[in-house]
């Protein structure tokens, strides 16, 4: 069946992506809001817009309910649920599929498979991906613990087998440490979670973050290759960039081919993710997760690729084959993104709403911005605080860092703070233009020395600004 | 006796707790001293607190737990 219209269950720059991919393809288009958001730009730019709930996201982005209601109301074929909210429900797909709509993106068997951190290890395992050296599954007691942590080494996690989110996790650095902490940490989860379950894995101390971008079209699976994002700043990503810098030839081989693997042992449907961490030393990958929706900084491989994947997973979703074969991808020159965020990086991150009294942005070949932002736009404070992504693509990383900061200057958000000056420090600073950094590079760099950076370059940008 | 108003120092969602769990920090008809802290703001995903930033008597609270407030909005009155 072809998609003739769709509803974009979703806000901000992802709605306004959507839309302009539907609208590529001739499909008519349904925006849904939430009271907070009647004057966004995906609203004015969608064919037709429903309110479907308060500003608090439970109540609208979230509500399965209200969007299941509005899509059928509308009349349309589809649902496209973006990142984040819905995106990774795999009761909504199951729901937007009982109303008799497509939703675009994976089944919700598949969803729900891959969302499981355990289950989706083990179908990583079963597809030949290697996943972080620790413990098979639970462990019964200190004896097993001390021999799995004699051949992982240290430092080793014990996590949690009900925690989630970061809870229930301790890092202990030796067998004396192991055998103090571990009894402690299964008491602790018995009463945090009801669970005193105990699982490992190794500490991967210096790694980089490289994902895969895979597309499937429920027989066929390829990659479109990889991207790194390592600069995070609370486990949020801040920079992302396509390819990875000094992945050799054969470790990026091994690496696509494995998120090809694990996908098609689940007959993956649309647009996905497969995230690892790379140990740069050993030459090793480790699967992390994956992710079963488009992502935020999608961007970078599109620019590296020339695919359309939000069009992509359209097409897929009305039940086309793939358009693209694995030979006719290519990556051609660098692309980085920067998240634009409303936020004060001079003032510790505080968030920043407010109105955009004034917008300027760069336009050039190669120079590509997301956003959710107009002239007289006031961002509401109920939701993250992403308003737009710069994308810079070039012949090579150096052109690319240089174009970046021609581009991070040229684009002018007036009236609220942003992560501008963030991103100015970061294309200044050496260690960021040899790409020598990992997971845990952002934050002691802000501490040391991006936070002095960041001060200078508000304060010129501010007189700049005002004169 | 006056009421001194207190206004929300931002935009975004009010709580009137630290977590669904536990109580909230002030009930109505309490006192409540200038550092004493009255609610948070969930503003962009991040929370602040909101301190009470003056003294006084029977707090009284015109903004329901999760609702949404604006800057400058009066969250609670107190006599003085």
């Amino acid at each position: 069946m072809t998609i003739r219209s769709l509803l974009v269950a979703n806000r901000g720059e992802i709605a306004v992506r959507i839309i302009r991919a539907a609208k590529a393809l001739g499909i008519r288009t349904v925006q849904v809001y939430s009271a907070a958001d009647a004057d966004m730009l995906a609203v004015r730019l969608a064919d037709e817009a429903v309110n479907i709930g308060p500003p608090a996201a439970k109540k609208s982005y979230l509500n399965i309910e209200a969007v299941i209601a509005a899509a059928k109301a509308a009349g349309v074929d589809a649902v496209h649920p973006g990142y984040g909210f819905l995106s990774e429900n795999g009761e909504f797909a199951d729901a937007v599929e009982a109303a008799g709509l497509i939703f675009i993106g994976p089944s919700g068997d598949a969803i729900r498979l891959l969302g499981d951190k355990v289950a989706a290890r083990a179908v990583a395992a079963k597809a030949g991906v290697p996943t972080v050296p620790g413990s098979a599954g639970r462990i019964d007691d200190i004896a097993e613990a001390r021999r799995i942590a004699g051949e992982t080494g240290f430092p080793v996690m014990i996590k949690a087998a009900a925690g989630g989110g970061g809870r229930g996790i301790r890092i202990v650095e030796s067998m004396e440490e192991l055998d103090r902490q571990f009894p402690q940490a299964s008491a602790e989860a018995a009463a945090a979670f009801g669970d005193g379950g105990l699982y490992m894995e190794k500490v991967i101390t210096r790694a980089r973050h490289v994902e895969v971008q895979i597309l499937g079209d429920g027989k066929n699976v390829v990659h479109c290759f990889e991207r790194e994002c390592s600069l995070q700043r609370r486990r949020q990503k801040v920079w992302e960039e396509a390819p990875a810098v000094g992945l050799p030839a054969d470790i990026r081989a091994r690496l696509c081919d494995s998120a090809v693997a694990l996908a098609r042992e689940v007959k993956y449907r649309g647009a996905g993710t497969v995230e690892y961490l790379y140990d740069e030393e050993a030459g090793a990958f480790y699967f992390i997760e994956v992710n079963t929706r488009i992502q935020v900084e999608h961007p970078v491989t599109e620019m590296i690729t020339g695919i359309d994947l939000v069009q992509e997973m359209i097409r897929v979703a009305g039940g086309e084959t793939l358009s693209v074969r694995q030979e006719d991808i290519r990556i051609t020159g660098h692309a980085i993104e920067c998240r634009i965020n409303a936020e004060d990086p001079a003032r510790g991150f505080q968030p920043a709403p407010g109105t955009v009294a004034r917008l300027d942005v760069p336009e050039a070949a190669g120079i590509r911005f997301d956003t959710m932002l107009y002239e007289g736009y006031t961002i509401p404070p109920f939701y993250d605080s992403l308003l737009g992504k710069l994308i810079v693509h070039a012949g090579d990383r150096a052109v690319c860092i240089a174009k970046l900061e021609e581009a991070l200057t040229a684009l002018v958000i007036g009236g609220v703070s942003t992560t501008i000056p963030l991103h100015l420090a970061l294309a200044g600073d050496d260690a960021v233009q040899r790409a020598d950094f990992h997971t845990r590079f952002l934050e002691p760099w802000l501490a040391a020395e991006g936070e002095a950076r960041i001060a200078a370059l508000s304060g010129v940008e501010t007189e700049g600004q005002s004169a | 006796m006056s009421t001194i108003e207190i206004k929300s120092p931002l935009p975004g969602t009010f709580y009137r707790a630290s977590s669904p769990e536990t109580p909230p920090f002030k009930a109505d008809g309490d006192a409540v001293a200038e550092t004493d802290t009255i609610g948070l703001i969930e503003v962009m995903k991040t929370f602040q607190e909101v301190p009470a930033g003056v003294a006084g008597a029977k707090i009284r609270f015109l903004v329901d737990n999760e609702e949404p407030v604006m800057a400058g909005q009066v969250i609670a009155e107190v006599e003085a």
